[in-house]
């Protein structure tokens, strides 16, 4: 890729914000859920979004706030941001495998800011070696919303009535099921993992003991024991990797 | 104790940052252990099963509002449904189920 490429990065700079409108739509609903919980541990509307801005991960978000409502640590935050995020070190191999080993240095470390499961789906997607300025479209569009509407929803969050906040507070998971559910209808090993882990999941919050852990660190705890036993007895072939054979 | 919500924001950003973009500066071939890549495969869906129950139901006013609302999600991201749809789709019901609840 050449630097004097001006229009077609200007192109593909557009194009990643036409497809990022879909994701941004999505995105402000669900980070407004997000900033009912940012609201509950004490966080104003600006922190909230550098908060979002800097994290982009509505998972990783959700638990290092819970986390924090709980006065953990800065080292349990940091490994319970590491958890609930591992996948995008996953989705960081792939995308280096999208890129030529030619493309400048700096465009890798500015592309690390836009790895998230959706832009990773629609970068994974496009044929052929990927335009960075493809992803900072996308990226910038669906930042912007995704910040925006975790500040709004501090703001807000107090003048909706209790019943509108109850409602919105299941829109995060609803998501996460939408992330979980099709891989498990496709894998049965998937499938009965997540059966497990909402099985164990309940035990750990109820059994004396483990009970009294803060739930970021029941969160790594379950998620090592689980996967890594999954990894054990059920390694998975070359080809089954979460969206690459969708390139 | 009271701790710093800026440093807690810089530290989940740190972390977040550098597992965005360690691999996709360092690595350049695929990661070769099988173990590693399983590990890496599985994490997600296991975290976000274990974050979302019974976290969900006990995040409505009426545990019996949250436990439909997981079936819904459910049923309809296993029928294809996006993110977004699946996301709303919990949220209305929820809304409705309390006005009787």
């Amino acid at each position: 890729m050449k630097k004097n490429n001006g229009s077609q990065n200007r192109e593909a700079y557009l194009i990643g914000t036409r497809d990022g409108v879909p994701i941004a739509l999505g995105y402000f609903a669900v980070a407004f859920s997000l900033g009912i919980a940012a609201r509950n541990i004490g966080m104003t509307p600006f922190q909230g979004f550098l908060a979002s801005f800097l994290n982009m991960a509505s998972a990783g978000e959700h638990a290092a706030f819970t986390s924090i409502a709980h006065h953990a640590t800065y080292l349990e935050i940091a490994l319970v941001t590491l958890v609930a995020n591992a996948r995008y070190l996953l989705m960081s191999c792939s995308l280096s495998q999208k890129y030529p080993e030619s493309l400048p240095f700096y465009h890798r470390l500015l592309s690390g800011f836009g790895i998230t499961d959706e832009l990773f789906g629609i970068c994974i997607a496009r044929p052929g070696w990927l335009n960075p300025f493809y992803l900072y479209g996308a990226f910038l569009i669906s930042a912007l919303a995704w910040s925006s509407g975790t500040a709004l929803g501090i703001i807000m969050g107090n003048l909706l009535p209790a019943r509108a906040v109850s409602a919105l507070s299941v829109a995060l998971f609803g998501m996460f099921l939408a992330v979980i559910i099709p891989p498990a209808r496709k894998s049965r090993v998937v499938a009965c993992l997540i059966v497990i882990a909402f099985l164990l999941s309940y035990l750990a919050g109820v059994l004396p003991g483990i009970r009294n852990l803060s739930s970021g660190n029941r969160t790594i705890l379950l998620t090592v024991l689980i996967a890594g036993s999954a990894a054990a007895l059920f390694p998975v072939k070359d080809e089954t990797e979460a969206d690459h054979d969708a390139a | 104790m009271q701790r710093n919500m800026y440093l807690y924001i810089l530290v989940m950003a740190a972390v977040s940052y550098a597992i965005r973009v360690l691999p996709l500066t360092l690595i350049r071939k695929p990661i070769k252990s099988r173990f590693l890549r399983s590990f890496l495969y599985y994490v997600p869906y296991v975290t976000l099963a274990v974050m979302t129950f019974p976290a969900m139901i006990e995040a409505t006013q009426s545990p019996v509002a949250g436990i439909c609302a997981l079936v819904l999600g459910i049923l309809l991201a296993w029928f294809g449904l996006g993110l977004f749809g699946v996301a709303a789709s919990c949220c209305i019901l929820v809304f409705i189920l309390e006005w009787f609840l």
